[in-house]
């Protein structure tokens, strides 16, 4: 577990620019990707968690921008890369799997041609026995190249968003939330889908979502995003069990069980304000363990159990406390 | 793929529907109106300085040559016969020149002119708009813009008075109206092309200037739009080339309801600027129209009233017909 990380964020902020001020939608995220690790970053809405698949991309248009921190890819910067640079690194070094795969193929084209077309732009070998095998490998029938992206569902359409990024054999996959736009049932067969596609190609891979027990299936650790911050880190059994972030901990505890009956726990309150946000910890508002300190300094990260990070004051303090 | 064969089958059946309503609706209201045709023609005819004689023995031979003595729907079967071979009947105020051969002569000069400006403006304005949607658009285009939008807040027949003021009177470099120098006769010959092309000139360049705004506002809020699609995320996060992803991914899209207004605009040419027409003196259907109105020609008037809605109703297919080849969803919607 020790390998050097394929991909490694470093103190990355992304602010939008709104009327009212800068927004800090992502503020000082770090993290460090494994070979072959699928990491999990949850989190509810405006949460940052897109805004961190994309910007892992540099993909983010104005009026956000990244204002600081590195996103080292294999010795790159991707914060300071140029343009050029950056092209030749999308789909061959890092590849994207999008969000809501209904809109996310060129309703004008043939699968196949936006295949082809990405080939192409990268010089590489690519005829239709290539794209025919890639069609294969995500659980596909050949004829699929020949159709429009209306003539799929919407299973069909996140498979071959999901050949498209394996196509040129990345290191780095960024699934943001690959399976909300589809039902259930294919919800699970798409992402069992994109854990075997990404064995085989030995990719390492963020995963975005909010579905924490469709990710606790699927990946080896989780991060948990709030208010642009990553609150806490650590794999998946050790979050589930012994989560050490407040956060965290009802994010667990609201999930409904089989067990589990009677009244149904959310968190109360809501977000802070991204443009606003409050001077220590941006939970303390909606905090039933915040304390003075908690609403004046900002908690730094420390080592939570075995390969794990977690942002509170009062997290040494273990669970009797609560 | 049998789907497309059912889609233009479908397609062309409402076509002739709709032609059909059309010859249809162009059959009864006349007869809804009030007074008898045939005196009413006989006397358009007389007041046009035709010998007419005895009255009613004329009418009478005009009933049955008209055959308006026979069963109504047995006149509505040969009507639709007539208008299958383009036998429109006579004209009432130029007798006996027959409305086909008027409106014939007339279409030309229309589709030629309107037909041009059409696309000329068509053309400019996308590819301005597509330019302006440009995210590195050079400043002086977009400086070049905004005369262009402003002008497209005026009414195409004052600015082709204001045209034909300047380029016509203040400064007389081009003939003030008409289609073609005046006395000539129209042969095929490089000097009357070149007189019709002048006489072309100042009518269309205010339907172009017109129109040009309109068309690059419309391409630059659909490229706007389409930019901010999911599939160019992805585009770019496939490495492609950011003029790929412009062409192929924006521009691709952003054409398909450019290219429905242009056929929607096509049809509705033949009467599209009839104004343009009366005021350059231009001898397309629009000045005929207007022209025959003036003359309570009723039959002229008819005729090319059909034509506009056979024009529209044959456009609209074409348009079917084309616009799966450019957007392929269309087909699997609609069949």
């Amino acid at each position: 577990m020790s390998a050097a990380p394929v991909l490694s964020v470093e103190g990355l902020s992304v602010t939008f620019a709104t009327p009212r001020g800068p927004a800090r939608a992502v503020d000082g995220v770090s993290f460090a990707l494994r070979p072959g690790e699928r990491l999990g970053l949850v989190g509810e809405s405006g949460s940052g968690k897109t805004t961190t698949a994309l910007a892992l991309m540099r993909l983010l248009k104005p009026p956000a921008r990244i204002e600081s921190g590195r996103i080292l890819l294999g010795g790159t910067d991707l914060v300071a890369a140029p343009e050029p640079a950056l092209r030749r690194l999308r789909a061959a070094r890092i590849a994207l799997v999008p969000q809501g795969a209904m809109n996310a193929l060129n309703p004008v084209l043939t699968c196949g041609a936006q295949f082809a077309d990405m080939f192409a732009a990268h010089g590489a070998p690519g005829g239709p026995a290539r794209i025919a095998g890639l069609l294969r490998s995500v659980g596909l029938e050949p004829g699929v190249a020949d159709l429009y992206p209306h003539q799929l569902s919407g299973g069909m359409k996140q498979r071959v968003c999901i050949a498209l990024a394996m196509a040129l054999g990345p290191a780095v996959i960024v699934a943001d939330e690959p399976t909300s736009a589809l039902d259930v049932v294919v919800q699970k067969q798409v992402m069992t889908t994109l854990v075997r596609v990404q064995r085989e190609l030995g990719a390492a891979i963020v995963m975005v979502g909010h579905d924490m027990g469709l990710m606790a299936q699927a990946v080896h650790r989780i991060g948990v995003m709030y208010a642009g911050r990553l609150v806490e880190i650590g794999p998946v059994r050790r979050i589930f069990a012994a989560p050490r972030h407040p956060y965290t901990r009802m994010l667990v505890e609201s999930l409904p069980g089989f067990g589990a009956r009677g009244v149904f726990r959310g968190i109360a309150g809501l977000p802070p304000s991204l443009v606003d946000l409050p001077p220590g910890c941006a939970f303390a508002p909606r905090c039933p363990r915040a304390e003075a300190r908690c609403t004046r300094e900002r908690p730094e990260a420390r080592a939570a159990g075995a390969d794990g990070e977690v942002r509170c004051h009062r997290a040494e303090e273990g669970d009797d406390a609560a | 793929m049998s789907g497309l064969g059912a889609y233009a089958l479908n397609r062309l059946a409402m076509a002739g529907l709709v032609i059909l309503v059309a010859l249809s609706v162009n059959f009864v209201i006349p007869r809804l109106m009030p007074g008898d045709p045939v005196e009413q023609q006989l006397a358009a005819i007389s007041a046009a300085g035709g010998q007419v004689g005895d009255m009613a023995a004329a009418a009478a031979a005009l009933r049955e040559r008209l055959g308006l003595d026979r069963p109504i729907f047995v006149q509505y079967l040969s009507y639709l016969g007539n208008a299958l071979r383009f036998d429109l009947g006579v004209s009432a105020a130029s007798y006996p020149q027959r409305v086909s051969e008027i409106v014939f002569s007339a279409l030309p000069w229309t589709i030629g002119l309107l037909g041009m400006s059409t696309l000329v403006s068509f053309v400019l304005g996308t590819v301005m708009g597509a330019a302006l949607a440009w995210p590195r658009a050079p400043l002086l285009l977009k400086a070049l813009a905004l005369p262009v939008i402003a002008l497209s807040a005026i009414p195409y027949f004052i600015l082709g008075i204001v045209l034909l003021a300047l380029f016509a009177i203040v400064w007389p470099v081009l003939p003030a109206g008409g289609g073609y120098p005046f006395g000539r006769v129209l042969n095929a010959d490089l000097e009357t092309g070149l007189g019709i092309l002048r006489h072309g000139l100042l009518p269309g360049l205010s339907i172009v200037l017109a129109s040009l705004g309109t068309w690059a506002v419309a391409m630059r809020g659909m490229v706007v739009g389409v930019l901010g699609e999911d599939y160019i995320t992805l585009a770019e996060a496939k490495g492609l080339p950011q003029g790929r992803i412009f062409l192929a991914y924006g521009i691709r899209n952003a054409l398909l309801p450019q290219l429905t207004q242009l056929a929607l605009k096509l049809g509705l040419l033949v009467s599209g600027a009839i104004l343009v027409e009366v005021v350059f003196a231009y001898p397309g259907i629009g000045y005929r129209l207007y022209v025959a109105i003036g003359q309570k020609d009723v039959f002229v008037v008819q005729g090319i009233v059909l034509l506009l809605s056979v024009s529209i109703a044959l456009t609209m297919l074409v348009l079917d017909l084309i616009y799966p080849l450019i957007d392929p969803r269309v087909a699997a919607r609609s069949a």
